[in-house]
């Protein structure tokens, strides 16, 4: 590799006294730099010759450009009119069968075309006025240095540092420090105020879920208790506590306590913990999932695999809803159900764990 | 000796004898077999023809019973509703063992054909009927409360417009654009394939017939806003604004750049 | 005028000499320059805005993508101020009643209702809610566009690298006033958004719960997060954006606008236009352009129909849930982090899977771009202004890189879509997965390599172009009976192009040591910079010199006889031509017609 560097190989060419100049040279020797006769490098040509447009030449063409940017401009008040006339002409409530898109909303579609055409005749009658009319002789502006002068810097210099000598900061340490002590902490009150009042302390929150001991289970979103016998094999059940009919705060406890009921021959379920909390096969687990929270509903009802359409995070549940592809760790929280005196579905205990994502102290 | 007797030795006797014995058992039986319990008029005859069909066009992988082999799932329970969707939105008999079974637009069987198999099907074991007319017009249904419900129960996998969604390896949950309201309940009622069972007493006919009404009201409303891209929703609008958005406006300004003539 | 003279009479012809008058100025020219007059009596503005529309900007399609996104956002701030009179930022819960019968009686929070009613019950309210959205999703397209054409030009060097750090913090602003956007009218599918935002903030560690409980103002959702990312979108990040970018467009006229090299071109000037009125009719009309096409799409297309959606609740989810498409790059990531990521240690549960993704993915990729400019300075020690922009091939290992980026950032966009990909493609989502998981690693440098091998063979190209002119498709017989095609030298504004470009070399490594045989301080940072240098600069091709070119036309073969093709003279006995290659630079055999 020669140090101008391209992969040819062999070796550099002499020049001749004249230096490269007219002689043969192989251009398999690399680069090669003219040292006489010929410039290192090419010249900027400078412009090449200007091309007059149609309208430069001929009145008629010019003509002709003009009055089709009349005619554009032309088009746009067109537009405008349409648009405030269908403004007030047609209802909201119309829709029209429009081909390509169907049964439409009319008056959007007629306002948003008026509009656009109000708008593309302007945009496009300028433009073609610039190109058409306008000259288009490229003019050359030059470019300084964006540095100052040496001379401006050294003012500048000079002035900050007369500045900070007549403020007496180098004379006077005591005033540097405290100047930087009252700034460094006068913005505190600031962040304090955001820090500190903008949400309460979640405390241990986040691990408890409304769910208690003797809750029935109520259909989401009619509230209608479950009987037993209601959940047949492959039957899903979207669950909620009955007691979120008393809640204050109903979407706040729903993003916790959302449960999903689902029934699978109990000889299918591998995990003796998961039969036991169930109910002669059926299951109840959280629908939050424990990746970041999206309500796990997606059951299929043949491979026992619950999905989340988020991410995609796959829960089996004849394995306890052990995680078996995608981005979630955590296994669903099972909630123990059993039946009360009448045959309705209740929670046996709350649930053991913290529901949905996970967070540091979790443990 | 009656003429009968003396041909008694024939070699035809015995054959004729069986045949005589079959069908009188087999007449025997018909007259004195109990009746399904299913309150529909469905005939004997029926569920004879029914028989045949299943036997000719579903035996191979369901068995000839409709016991299941390995390529095909038992129908015994499955109901009538079950043979009535399956095979009335062509999405049985499977051309294949597939991980799905896929609407297809050819229905190979009549009305009446379709009717024998659900017959013969719902004979086997009790299982959920045709549904009856009435919880199947979305007329007459709420499409608000039908919303409401589909929302929670459904969207989850048919999206929330019914555009429908992916299941893992390769499964799908279709879409439900201009599906007749008896297939919707039956779908939800015998849980075909993946999708889970929502039988009358988790989601009420009431209920789904408010579900049939919002898909309906959403067949015929869905392009408010104009062309819809699949309704399926930021990916499609995405890339509909990279493409033809960034395609016209680089087309307008590289004319906007370009000498004119 | 001067006709009248003649044909004049009595007391005209003592007028004939008098000069031409002026041509008159109509009465509204006479107008604007008495506003003209009385501001500029109070600010002295004349000389300023005189000197500011003679200001010459340079004309390629590519300059724009800048002022499609500057336009966007102003639509965006026009439309979003007529949203703001009627929608309603709070999450109070009321029961619809309004149009949309599928809706009726259900109960949903102010914020859904009143973008209902924007959409359904308010003339013209659809089409500005439309308008709002789609130029909000071309605005992040043109900024990205804009970046990757400032990118792969250098328009980043020196002296635009604050410009380059300002445009990067305003992208990223701009993901964010986004997707705060979209939050607002609080339907199932930006809610859905939410909730796994919430589930990002708890993945921090140490403060994750804090964090979630501070901005949420408590548990998921809460009533607060409605009116707070109405503040962020309609005033601080609108704010901020507007100051950043008013810095930023400051500085490009400071510094005037690069240009492509040409002709004439050099890095001392600026070859262009003047705003006075070329450019105020072509970038004022690219405007209207602009806003009439984000109209048209929002006339013809639907996008967010918060109707189909439903208002937001926990319980329920639609399939294909993604965020906007701006945001698919940080989603895909997140379904494609495998779970193992996450752990418990000493009690403490560390949330890699999700954190990556949603947490640290957006800062570290941006500061890697922020810093962009700043290694290829230390790479190349090159301290000059360059005013003048590099053709991509003319700079492989940049190209390489910057498209290795973009490819890597595809994977992560395109996982976000493995759903709807697997439904209408009819793949298994699970086998969508776990390809793009691969490809995330292997398919950024095979692409970079691809990459920087086209440009260097397009470079090698251009030298064959200029060494060996342009083949005119002509067959020339000589006399010996011998076929050659006849190549015509490029000219010259043709060949400026190819070899104006300098190549960098790599840095050479001084001597770590001094005299005295003591190590330098920066020895180590030293060879590391020689080693990088050496990485962009080892594989270069360099443009042509007049020496070469002219050992070109003295290159033993007959078979280009570049010296017998002046342009203009006439080549040795023509066989055959093909018509198609005739142009303005014909040769005089040609115009005989054979």
């Amino acid at each position: 590799m020669n140090e101008h560097g391209t992969e040819h190989g062999g070796q550099v060419a002499q020049p001749g006294p004249e230096g490269f100049g007219r002689e043969a040279v192989r251009l398999d020797q690399g680069h090669i730099v003219g040292t006489g006769g010929l410039p290192e490098r090419f010249d900027n040509p400078g412009f090449p010759p200007h091309i007059p447009r149609a309208a430069d030449l001929d009145e008629r063409a010019a003509k002709r450009a003009e009055k089709q940017v009349a005619t554009l401009f032309g088009l746009s008040m067109l537009g405008t009119l349409v648009f405030i006339v269908a403004y007030f002409a047609i209802p909201m409530e119309n829709r029209v069968f429009i081909p390509g898109i169907g049964l439409a909303n009319l008056s959007n579609v007629v306002l948003g075309v008026s509009l656009a055409f109000g708008l593309l005749g302007i945009g496009i009658g300028a433009v073609h006025w610039a190109k058409t009319l306008m000259p288009d002789e490229e003019m050359v502006e030059e470019r300084h240095p964006l540095r100052s002068s040496d001379e401006a810097r050294g003012g500048f210099v000079k002035t900050v540092l007369t500045g900070g000598t007549e403020a007496q900061l180098d004379r006077r340490p005591l005033i540097k420090y405290s100047l930087g002590g009252a700034l460094g902490l006068f913005a505190l009150p600031v962040v304090l105020q955001v820090a500190g009042s903008l949400g309460p302390l979640p405390k241990d929150e986040l691990s408890k879920t409304m769910w208690k001991k003797g809750d029935r289970l109520v259909r989401d979103p009619e509230l209608t208790p479950v009987k037993a016998t209601d959940v047949t094999i492959g039957s899903v059940f979207h669950i909620l506590p009955e007691s979120i009919k008393d809640s204050e705060h109903v979407l706040e406890d729903k993003a916790k306590a959302a449960v999903l009921l689902m029934r699978l021959e109990p000889e299918a379920i591998k995990v003796a913990k998961e039969r036991d909390w169930g109910h002669d096969g059926i299951v109840a687990y959280s629908k939050i999932c424990t990746h970041v929270g999206c309500p796990v509903g997606l059951y299929e009802q043949q491979t026992h695999h619950l999905l989340c359409p988020c991410h995609q995070s796959t829960f089996d549940v004849t394995q306890d809803c052990k995680v078996i592809f995608g981005p979630a760790k955590r296994p669903l929280p099972q909630l123990k159900i059993t039946v009360d005196a009448e045959g309705y579905l209740v929670a046996d205990a709350p649930f053991r764990e913290a529901v949905g994502p996970s967070f540091w102290e979790r443990g | 000796m009656n003429a009968l007797a003396a041909r008694r030795r024939h070699p035809a006797a015995i054959a004729l004898l069986i045949l005589v014995g079959l069908l009188v058992t087999g007449a025997a039986y018909a007259a004195l077999a109990p009746k399904p319990a299913q309150a529909s008029t469905v005939s004997a005859d029926q569920v004879e023809q029914g028989k045949k069909l299943f036997q000719a066009n579903c035996s191979t992988c369901h068995g000839l019973g409709a016991e299941g082999t390995k390529d095909g799932p038992s129908l015994a329970g499955v109901g009538a509703a079950a043979v009535d969707f399956q095979v009335g939105t062509g999405r049985m008999p499977m051309t294949r063992p597939d991980v799905q079974a896929p609407r297809k637009e050819e229905v190979l069987f009549d009305e009446k054909e379709i009717a024998a198999m659900a017959a013969y099907v719902a004979s086997l074991a009790p299982g959920p009927a045709v549904p009856d007319a009435e919880y199947t017009d979305g007329e007459k249904g709420d499409p608000a409360k039908g919303g409401e419900l589909f929302r929670v129960n459904c969207a989850m996998c048919h999206n929330a417009s019914g555009a429908g969604g992916a299941l893992t390896r390769g499964k799908y949950a279709p879409s439900l654009r201009n599906i007749s309201g008896e297939h919707i309940y039956e779908a939800m009622v015998t849980g075909p394939q993946s999708m889970p069972v929502f039988n009358d007493s988790n989601v009420s006919p009431e209920s789904k017939r408010d579900i049939i009404a919002f898909l309906h009201t959403v067949d015929k409303q869905e392009k408010v806003g104009g062309m819809t891209l699949g309704n399926l929703g930021p990916v499609s609008e995405g890339l509909f604004i990279w493409v033809f958005g960034l395609g016209i406006m680089i087309g307008f300004a590289v004319w906007l750049g370009q000498k004119s003539a | 005028m001067s006709t009248t003279a003649h044909t004049a009479s009595g007391a005209d012809r003592l007028r004939a000499n008098d000069p031409e008058p002026s041509t008159p100025v109509g009465g509204g020219m006479r107008k604007v320059g008495g506003v003209a007059g009385w501001v500029d009596d109070r600010t002295g503005a004349a000389k300023g805005v005189g000197y500011l529309m003679k200001k010459v900007f340079p004309d390629h399609w590519s300059f724009m993508l800048g002022e499609v996104a500057m336009y966007s956002m102003i639509i965006c701030l026009l439309t979003g101020a007529f949203l703001t009179f009627w929608f309603v930022p709070s999450a109070g819960q009321v029961v619809y009643d309004g149009s949309y019968l599928p809706l009726k009686g259900v109960t949903m929070s102010e914020a859904y209702r009143s973008t209902l009613d924007i959409s359904f019950d308010i003339r013209g309210g659809l089409i500005i809610r439309q308008i709002h959205h789609w130029a909000a999703l071309l605005f992040i397209v043109a900024i990205n566009v804009h970046m990757m054409r400032v990118f792969f030009t250098g328009a980043f060097r020196k002296p635009r690298e604050l410009n380059w750090v300002l445009g990067a913090q305003l992208s990223m602003l701009a993901l964010v006033e986004g997707f705060a956007g979209y939050s607002l009218p609080d339907d199932l599918l930006s809610g859905t958004g939410l909730r796994a935002a919430e589930g990002f903030m708890r993945s921090v560690p140490v403060v994750g719960s804090y964090l979630s409980y501070f901005v949420f103002n408590g548990p998921f959702p809460g009533e607060s997060i409605i009116p707070r990312l109405y503040a962020v979108h309609v005033l601080l990040l609108p704010a901020i954006l507007v100051g950043l970018f008013t810095v930023h467009i400051v500085l490009v006229a400071l510094q005037k606008h690069t240009q492509y090299p040409g002709p004439g071109r050099t890095n001392d000037n600026v070859v262009g236009f003047p705003v006075m009125p070329v450019y105020a009719a072509k970038a004022g009309g690219f405007f209207f352009i602009v806003f009439g096409v984000v109209a048209l799409m929002s006339a013809l297309v639907t996008i967010n129909p918060i109707w189909a959606y439903g208002p937001y609740d926990p319980s329920p989810v639609t399939a294909g849930s993604q965020p906007d498409w701006y945001m698919g790059f940080a989603d895909g990531a997140l379904r494609l982090l495998p779970g193992f990521l996450e752990f418990t240690a000493f009690g403490f549960t560390f949330s890699f899977n999700v954190m990556i993704g949603a947490i640290l993915l957006i800062p570290v990729m941006y500061g890697l771009i922020t810093l962009y400019p700043f290694l290829e300075e230390w790479v190349t020690g090159d301290k000059r202004e360059h005013h003048l922009l590099d053709r991509p091939r003319n700079n492989p290992t940049r190209t390489g890189i910057g498209m290795a980026g973009i490819a890597a950032y595809c994977v992560l966009m395109f996982a976000a879509g493995n759903d709807i990909m697997a439904i209408k493609l009819h793949l298994s989502i699970n086998d969508i997965t776990m390809m793009l998981r691969a490809l995330f690693f292997v398919l950024p440098p095979v692409v970079f390599w691809i990459t920087k091998r086209i440009c260097l063979s397009l470079q090698r190209r251009d030298r064959d172009l200029v060494l060996h002119g342009r083949e005119t498709g002509r067959i020339i017989r000589t006399a010996e009976g011998r076929f050659y095609e006849q190549h015509e030298p490029l000219d010259p504004y043709t060949r400026w192009n190819m070899v104006q470009h300098e190549q960098h070399r790599p840095l050479e490594l001084e001597s770590g040591v001094d005299e005295n045989g003591v190590a330098a301080p920066n020895a180590r940072s030293q060879r590391l910079r020689a080693k990088v240098s050496q990485f962009y600069f080892k594989d270069r091709v360099e443009p042509v010199s007049p020496a070469e070119l002219e050992a070109a036309h003295h290159d033993g073969h007959h078979v280009e006889a570049i010296e017998h093709q002046e342009p203009g003279g006439a080549p040795l006995v023509e066989v055959a031509s093909s018509p198609s290659t005739d142009n303005a630079d014909a040769t005089e055999s040609d115009r005989q017609g054979h």
